[in-house]
């Protein structure tokens, strides 16, 4: 056997953006190394989820469903009113809620992952992608439940996606895109701080009624802007638009949100990776 | 066969005291990666930091195994943390050829929910081996745990030993070029320990090893070469024997404050030592003064001779006069030998019981200590001479 036949792995002080080709190569190529290792984990946490579960998938969506309980509850008691919506609301409200949970899921996803994870990343040297990727195929995995109960719902209710059926795994994929930025983005701060893991659901709660997720776009005033600036607006209403058969109205900044989330999604994985042995420095040993 | 596959130069890493402040300088180095300057500066302290490992430098060939010894908190576990390329060097360079594997962390990422044989898949997804290798290699790591009756069995339901064995034996299969172990090695009980060793010993002859233990013995089997880490500097690289009789010469002999379990019929008692360097042969002495409250008839007595590990290497029953011990002052010499122990540091244990047995008077531990030379490093308690006569057939 030749030395040079073998990989050879350096580890220096240096930081890893001072060779930028190296760390891009190195990037994907853990990407691809990691991929079994990410479905593994992935299978993993699924049957363990739901085999300790007497309920088991059921828990994918009983939030979303409750909430939407909730919601039809407080404006049919006239404890909030609604402006109309060009849906029926329940559909409007039930859409809403279960595309809402479905980025909460993939925004959640990295810190937990990284989190549960602590004891295997502090102790072995594994692809850290592996992680992210395998948060991603679970919330794949109950977005799916999910969307098969909301077709089937809203069809009882009379709504059809038609051929744009086709579009909701975009829809879908986009705000899973968006979700998982922003929660690789919080991640490796989160690892140090646990501050991060629970202000997170307070600023989320806040999120969502800034989107239209429960209620419909106001027409006028600051509110109206601020929901047509949040960026979130685009991807949740057309991931609606396309679950129930109506025109997106929004697709232009659509497409420009997905394709600055795709930018930024580089950026923090970056960021991720360089993080990683810091943090884990900063973890028991 | 003679590659050079780890080459470490001048490697150091710094540590804190401070849970808040580690945390802070974590945020802070984060920032200066981020803007692509070097971790750990320029080799300065921040406040309440140190040096975990200090300027340590060696190379390793292929079939060479290299000991890594020194006291609790020397640095070798951050050492082998930055060789597996957990954790960053603020200092220096490492290079490593091939595939590298970790005898660490045995049945990391179990799951107790899923059964075993789901387990193994996933432990040995994060070790690194492919979809394939596992498929080839599954039975043989169930064979090798010896659990195939409980293999479809949830692994909460494992005993711990029978858990220990299952990731000893899917981190095995690993054929690394460079391998790193870190204490765990043998694990369960006797029979699986000396399969476990015997498995370590095939892995050994195609890597470069790296080998931390506390066991004398196995580095000495094992290593080729030892270093000494001390306050993470390296204190001695030399031969595992040399380094092994320099670790125990350097070790400070002192009476520590020691556990001790008195009586209360016991006012006091003392230990005076008179002898504390022995070779092969000589008697460990030491006169033992009590002073007692009521006069105690003395049931049995012992001295046990322990290593630091705790590991009794020899007993000695002490016939005390049958009067026992009286009211007031009482003082006896004792001489323990002639004493045949290997190289290293020992304790003299004491435990005296009286009232019919059933209670300790005196229990005393790491008050007496001695240090002991020989030419063996570990091993038999005992070595008589071995005669070898040649027989006409």
């Amino acid at each position: 056997m030749k030395t040079s036949e073998l990989p050879v792995t350096i580890y220096t002080p240096e930081s890893s953006l001072a060779s930028p080709g190296k760390m891009v190569r190195e990037m994907f190529a853990d990407l691809a190394a990691g991929r079994e290792l990410a479905w593994r984990l992935a299978v993993r946490d699924i049957q363990a989820q739901y085999r300790q579960a007497f309920l088991g998938i059921l828990w994918a969506f009983i939030l979303p469903v409750a909430n939407t309980l909730a919601w039809l509850f407080l404006t049919g008691a006239g404890i909030v009113t609604v402006s109309s919506t060009s849906l029926p609301y329940p559909v409007y409200v039930f859409t809403g809620t279960m595309l809402w949970a479905i980025f909460m899921d993939a925004l959640n996803s990295p810190l937990q992952q990284a989190n549960a994870a602590k004891g295997m990343l502090a102790k072995l040297n594994f692809p850290r992608e592996a992680l992210i990727v395998s948060g991603i195929y679970q919330t794949l995995f109950n977005a799916g439940i999910k969307l098969a109960l909301v077709l089937i719902a809203i069809a009882v209710l009379g709504v059809f996606p038609g051929w744009r059926a086709l579009l909701i795994p975009f829809g879908v994929m986009s705000l899973i895109l968006v979700g998982t930025a922003v929660g690789v983005l919080v991640t490796p701060i989160g690892l140090l701080y646990t501050d991060v893991g629970k202000a997170l659901p307070l600023l989320m709660q806040f999120l969502m009624y800034v989107t239209p997720v429960v209620f419909p776009m106001p027409k006028e005033g600051w509110a109206a802007t601020l929901f047509a600036v949040n960026p979130l607006t685009p991807v949740l209403v057309t991931a609606r638009d396309w679950l129930t058969g109506q025109t997106p109205e929004s697709l232009g900044y659509f497409l420009l949100v997905n394709l600055v989330t795709v930018s930024l999604l580089l950026a923090v994985w970056i960021v991720y990776r360089l993080a990683m042995p810091i943090l884990i420095e900063r973890m028991s040993a | 066969m003679s590659e050079t596959l780890i080459k470490v130069e001048g490697v150091s890493k710094k540590f804190c005291r401070s849970l808040k402040k580690s945390l802070w300088y974590g945020l802070q180095d984060l920032g200066r990666e981020m803007a692509g300057q070097r971790h750990g500066g320029n080799g300065e302290l921040r406040p309440d930091e140190f040096w975990a490992v200090k300027d340590v430098s060696f190379e390793l060939k292929r079939g060479e195994c290299l000991g890594l010894i020194g006291r609790n908190g020397a640095g070798k576990t951050t050492l082998l943390r930055m060789l597996n390329g957990l954790i960053k060097p603020d200092t220096g360079r490492i290079e490593m050829r091939g595939r590298v594997g970790a005898l660490i962390a045995l049945g990391a990422g179990f799951n107790p929910i899923l059964s075993g044989r789901e387990n193994i898949h996933v432990n040995a997804s994060i070790l690194g081996l492919t979809r394939r290798e596992i498929h080839t290699k599954i039975d043989e790591i169930i064979d090798f745990a010896e659990i195939s009756e409980f293999i479809d069995m949830p692994v909460q339901s494992y005993s711990s030993g029978m858990a220990v064995r299952l990731g000893f034996a899917v981190a095995s299969t690993l054929t690394p070029d460079v391998l790193i172990l870190d204490e765990v090695l043998a694990v369960g009980d006797a029979n699986f320990r000396s399969k476990c060793w015997r498995r370590i010993g095939e892995l050994l002859q195609n890597a470069a090893v790296i080998l931390v233990s506390h066991e004398a013995y196995a580095i000495s089997r094992v290593c080729d070469r030892a270093i000494l880490l001390d306050k993470g500097e390296v204190k001695c690289d030399a031969p595992a024997n040399e380094t092994l009789s320099f670790y125990v010469i350097s070790q400070p002999l002192e009476m520590q404050s020691g556990i001790r379990a008195i009586h209360e019929s016991v006012k006091y008692f003392k230990l005076h030592p008179i002898t504390n360097d022995l070779r092969p042969g000589d008697f460990l002495e030491f006169d033992l003064e009590i002073n007692m409250k009521q006069a105690v008839k003395v049931d049995h007595a012992f001295v046990n001779i322990n290593d630091p590990s705790d590991e009794v290497h020899a007993q000695s029953y002490l016939q005390f006069p049958s009067l026992g011990l009286s009211k007031g002052g009482n003082l006896f010499h004792i001489a323990i030998g002639p004493l045949f122990l290997s190289r290293g540091l020992f304790t003299a244990v004491i435990f005296i019981s009286g009232f019919g047995g059933k209670v300790p008077i005196i229990h005393s531990r790491q008050e007496l200590t001695f240090r002991f030379d020989n030419h063996i490093n570990y091993g038999p308690k005992f070595y008589p001479p071995g005669l070898v006569k040649s027989c006409l057939i």
